[in-house]
């Protein structure tokens, strides 16, 4: 239980503190912590239950597109500002790094493993991010429709 | 239309111009550019925006005006606010000169973070990713030390050359080696822990989103180069940190 809330401070401080060094406007800096708390909580508990790290991803990247898009809705904000610090943490980082550190280590076979792994981390967060595109498309075309 | 010398493409060709260096997607600058074209009365503007350069028409017809971008940064709040304008230009009709008046302002002074609240952000941040990838609360200070030094030599040697990737190197060797000595020291509990989370706020977050928005929106060309910056960026990092691990073999 403490794990879980000292991963939520961490997620929101880091997401927020992500917004400041881009520069976000100052209003938008809770908001981004929340999506990234949010998205990050999600991927943490799939985690936990052993899903697949690719598709807990996938999953956690899908819920960050719909947050910051329902948060540039309401706050009319480009939805730029939202997915990158909500992404953020999703990004693969840690694999990454584990990757180059095999190269430089000579271990090629470890590495080409983990840089096909960072590979398909990056091909998720991508099928999270067209998810909330996809939504928003199919909602301005319902809306046209409409009389 | 009191002066000549404010035309429209020249107001479009400036609001694309702060969007792109600010590192909007190309697909955002080239709609805000097209709409405040059309709340001017253009029918038929073209727009065409890429990484390194603008160009506008009238019409596809017409004589096509063309702008460099050299430098680029990130600053999610210039963004914004051309967004904010674009929105007003179409909903009131701003006369010429004024909107053109507003954009030079707003290029010039838009409120930023000052340099030590955003290396107090990079110093958080750095520690909480230690905490959230696994670290333990050992790794939580050193993580700290070292994203703060390697944040604040990225910013100084990015004043002072003019190649960027160079800079992102120097900064993640300075992680690699505040991490080692840490470590050597008896401070922390997994050195991995502390350089994968003091090496976080040199991600290159925006591009990499950037890069896949505008991939899907269909522009090839922006998203590939963005994505092959933002590579660069990746290898700069990890060439700093395994120069330091090739030095010192912890």
């Amino acid at each position: 239980m403490f794990d879980i809330i000292v991963q939520l401070a961490a997620s929101f401080i880091a997401s927020a503190g992500f917004g400041v060094l881009f520069n976000a406007p100052k209003k938008s800096l809770i908001p981004c912590g929340l999506v990234g708390m949010l998205g990050w909580i999600l991927f943490y508990t799939l985690r936990e239950f052993h899903v697949d790290i690719v598709a807990a991803t996938t999953f956690a990247a899908i819920l960050v597109s719909i947050l910051s898009q329902v948060c540039s809705r309401i706050l009319k904000r480009p939805i730029i500002i939202f997915t990158v610090s909500g992404i953020i943490p999703l990004v693969p980082g840690g694999v990454a790094y584990n990757a180059m550190r095999n190269f430089v280590e000579n271990d090629y076979n470890t590495a080409i493993q983990l840089s096909a792994q960072v590979m398909l981390l990056a091909g998720g967060i991508a099928i999270g991010l067209m998810f909330s595109q996809v939504i928003n498309q199919i909602m301005m075309k319902l809306q046209k429709t409409k009389p | 239309m009191s002066k000549q010398s404010v035309t429209v493409e020249k107001i479009c060709l400036l609001a694309g111009k702060i969007m792109l260096a600010s590192g909007a997607e190309t697909y955002r600058v080239e709609d805000t550019m097209d709409r405040i074209a059309q709340s001017y009365g253009v029918e038929n503007p073209q727009s065409y925006a890429t990484l390194t350069g603008l160009h506008f028409s009238l019409d596809y017809t017409e004589s096509s005006y063309f702008l460099r971008i050299t430098k680029r940064a990130t600053d999610l709040h210039k963004i914004d606010d051309v967004n904010q304008l674009s929105r007003e230009i179409v909903a009131y009709q701003l006369p010429l000169e004024t909107a053109y008046h507003k954009l030079k302002t707003l290029e010039k002074n838009v409120p930023t973070f000052s340099l030590s609240f955003q290396v107090l952000a990079a110093t958080l941040v750095s520690g909480c990713f230690s905490l959230m990838f696994g670290g333990t609360w050992a790794d939580f200070l050193p993580a700290c030390l070292a994203g703060s030094i390697g944040y604040s030599t990225m910013i100084l040697f990015d004043k002072m050359i003019e190649i960027r990737f160079l800079a992102e190197f120097i900064g993640s060797s300075f992680i690699g080696l505040t991490a080692a000595i840490c470590f050597l020291l008896g401070f922390g509990g997994s050195l991995e822990m502390i350089i994968i989370g003091a090496v976080m706020p040199l991600v290159p977050g925006l591009p990499i989103t950037n890069a896949i928005r505008d991939l899907m929106a269909g522009h090839l060309v922006s998203g590939v180069s963005k994505g092959i910056e933002s590579l660069l960026t990746a290898v700069a990092i990890g060439a700093g940190i395994a120069m330091v691990y090739g030095f010192f073999p912890v």
